[in-house]
């Protein structure tokens, strides 16, 4: 899917996508590889916390609370982050942030920038934007680095190249580095990339990042890393320009205390990330760091998710990644089938709300509800929950004609009546017959049900039910 | 104890010897099986499926069935799961307080099987004889939303004559869904067919699970790979004794 932009406007239906990714199996040997690794390493550090649950709950807890109360704490973080010499801006969708930025850019007279690692910025397709405005966007984060150098696309929220392994990611370095003679070991990897990447430090003159959260109480930004690049960014330029969403939003300075636990061991398996910045506005005497600060917020359809009592708790989301690592859906098909830069259960959920629904329709869908990514959510989302919610808004745009809502209008009639619920049953005994080989099991299914059958048989149904023995037995004993 | 059964509709067409099983099963342990005759289904294919306007009066018939009962036993976890997360809600959705009301009542004593010989009887060893090599799956609803832990292990391992073998990678979904196996039926396949790999390398003879509905996606992929391994439900070989039927 190398170089086609995800946007669900455009993506193949997930089952579509899906199948072609399933035969890719060197992607999928490299996405099992390393959500093992990720995962265990969770496990780990996660098992050393006695108090891990309460964490969740309190996480979940402080989330929600800013949720309720998002307004006033946006009107709070623009305030203090103004007082401290940082520019507020507002974006209400992906186009009008677009704009903002690149006008900042240009503002600040420079047709290149370095970008720390954002989903935000993916979630708008910032670099093409850029890229249009004729601005060239330089990503410093390895992982980004890859896939801006190969032309792809974030396939994971936290580690987006996960889809690539090392051979790959060499001969892609290669490539476009123009280095014929690069070893394969890490090292050989980051030494490439970090050559490659400082002549951008030194160079260039404007920064964008993301952002973790935003500390409403201190008006401070707050980005987490592992490799230090994010932190050259902050720090080189002359003009920062940070995209958040609206969403991202915290309290308290001391919300962190929590929210930095969760996070790292949930998303990389790491007790803390080696890099954790927090500024605030610019140094009032002009000597540290970048000499503007421009912050847009974004809504981007934010708000209308907050609205929908059910679909809310998404927003909720602190971007760790743990709930795709879990997930057995992305761990056989990997990011790109979601047809999103949100993959995995996240994705699942998010996409169909930030975009309209028709676009998304079957992300609802890609799930067993098997609820492992509940499970690992360092805010307890329940995915689940929010999956079924979103089946039922994928039901309601039906149209009466959809076969599968007839079978499922009928199917419900008939389970509201015992008499019948028997006539089905014996009708099902009857229709099956043709059906059934020798042996009493069926290996070919037609219609809707034909999926059953690409690679199960069905057993042939019992000759008798259970409660016709139980009325042949003559009822209670 | 007077123990209603809730057969569920899957079990009662396509499983019916899993219901006998645990009327074998209660009867032996001493308890009295009441059968209400005008239980059809929870209603979770409905709601799972986004049809929850579908599923609303399964759960009023559900009630009507089994209000009073002093125990109510599923021999499936996901659709107690289904009742247990959802029917609380939906009862308030629907806006009845009689029915909020009894719903509330009867939930706790809905046991799925396993949980009923465990938690409320407190019981590992029921007497059964099963002599072999089996191993077990933990259906995801069992596992995660019900919380079964090792629950069904404890009584599998009490069983004289097991021999009783891990299986890798228990708590992965097999992918079976519901219509999930449908819809995606590809990535369905694919986690399929990890899961029967890693049944396959126990060198079991069968593969049990608190749940038909795993067993049935489990055993269809078992069947065309000719493996000759089958799947068979836990109340089954609790059922069993030496010199017995099954
Ligand atoms: S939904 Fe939960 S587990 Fe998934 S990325 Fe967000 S915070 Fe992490």
């Amino acid at each position: 899917m190398s170089g086609v932009a995800l946007d669900p406007k455009t993506a193949p239906t997930f089952p579509m996508a899906a199948k072609v990714l399933v035969g890719d199996t060197q992607m999928r040997k490299n996405v099992r590889h390393a959500t093992d690794i990720i995962q265990a390493k969770r496990a780990r550090v996660v098992g050393e916390m006695p108090d891990w649950q309460e964490l969740r709950e309190t996480g979940r807890r402080v989330r929600e609370h800013t949720m309720k109360f998002l307004d006033v704490y946006l009107e709070e973080f623009e305030r203090k982050c103004t007082a401290a010499g940082g520019v507020v801006h507002w974006a209400k969708d992906a186009d009008e942030a677009r704009q903002i930025v690149i006008g900042l850019v240009k503002a600040s007279g420079s047709h290149e920038v370095i970008k720390i690692k954002s989903m935000t910025t993916e979630e708008i397709q910032l670099n093409k934007a850029l890229e249009g405005a004729g601005i060239t966007p330089y990503e410093t984060d390895l992982a980004e680095l890859i896939i801006q150098l190969g032309g792809d696309q974030p396939s994971h929220i936290v580690v987006p190249a996960l889809h690539k392994n090392r051979q790959q990611i060499r001969e892609i370095f290669k490539r476009e580095m123009n280095l014929p003679n690069l070893g394969d070991t890490p090292q050989d990897l980051a030494d490439a990339a970090r050559l490659f990447l400082r002549k951008k430090f030194l160079t260039v003159k404007t920064g964008v990042s993301g952002a973790n959260f935003l500390i409403a109480e201190t008006g401070g930004v707050c980005v987490v890393e592992s490799e230090g690049n994010g932190r050259m960014c902050l720090t080189l330029p002359e003009t920062l320009i940070t995209i958040a969403g609206i969403d991202k939003v915290v309290p308290r300075l001391a919300d962190l205390e929590v929210l930095l636990q969760l996070l790292p061991r949930s998303a990389t398996g790491e007790r803390m990330n080696p890099y954790n910045s927090i500024w605030n506005g610019v140094d009032p005497r002009g000597v540290d760091g970048p000499k503007a600060f421009h912050i847009v917020l974004m809504d981007n359809a934010r708000t209308k998710v907050l609205e929908d009592s059910e679909g809310r708790q998404t927003l909720n989301c602190i971007r760790c990644g743990a709930c795709q690592n879990a997930c057995p859906v992305y761990r056989q098909t990997g990011g790109h089938a979601y047809g999103s830069v949100y993959a995995g259960p996240i994705g699942a959920i998010l996409t169909p709300q930030l975009q309209e629904m028709h676009y998304a329709q079957t992300l609802p869908y890609a799930s067993s509800l098997c609820g492992a990514c509940y499970e690992v959510c360092p805010v307890k989302i329940n995915i689940p929950e929010v999956l079924v919610h979103l089946r039922n808004r994928v039901v309601e745009q039906k149209g009466f004609f959809d076969p599968e809502a007839a079978a499922m209008k009928t199917v419900g009639m008939i389970f509201r009546s015992e008499r019948r619920f028997r006539a089905a049953q014996r009708f099902g005994r009857m229709a099956e017959t043709p059906l059934v080989d020798k042996d009493g099991w069926i290996g070919w299914l037609p219609g809707l049900l034909g999926g059953w059958t690409q690679v199960r048989d069905l057993r042939e149904m019992p000759k008798e039910t259970f409660r016709d023995w139980w009325e042949k037995r003559g009822g209670a004993s | 104890m007077q123990v209603a059964l809730f057969i569920t509709c899957y079990n009662d067409t396509l499983f019916p010897e899993t219901g006998k099983a645990v009327v074998r099963v209660l009867e032996r342990l001493g308890h009295t099986v009441v059968f209400p005759a005008g239980q059809t289904c929870c209603g979770q294919m409905h709601y799972n499926t986004g049809y929850q306007a579908e599923a609303m009066p399964l759960l009023e018939r559900f009630v009507a069935q089994f209000k009073g009962s002093e125990a109510v036993v599923v021999p499936s976890s996901s659709c107690v799961a289904m009742m247990r997360d959802h029917y609380p809600k939906m009862a308030a959705h629907i806006g009845n307080a009689d029915l909020t009301r009894e719903v509330e009542a009867l939930l706790p004593n809905v046991y799925e099987f396993s949980e009923f010989l465990t938690k409320r009887l407190g019981l590992e060893d029921v007497g059964a004889f099963y002599p072999h090599r089996v191993t077990y799956h933990a259906s995801c609803h069992g596992l995660r939303n019900l919380g079964l832990g090792d629950g069904p292990l404890k009584l599998l391992k009490a069983v004289r004559g097991i021999d009783l073998v891990e299986l890798q990678g228990l708590e992965e979904c097999c992918g079976f869904g519901g219509t999930f196996a449908v819809k995606n039926a590809e990535v369905s396949s694919a986690m399929l067919a990890d899961k029967t790999r890693a049944v396959l390398n126990t060198r079991a003879e069968a593969c049990t699970a608190c749940d038909n509905s795993c067993l049935m996606h489990i055993q269809g992929s078992l069947h065309r790979q000719r493996t000759g391994v089958h799947t068979v439900h836990l109340a089954e070989i609790l059922a069993s004794e030496a010199g017995g039927a099954a």
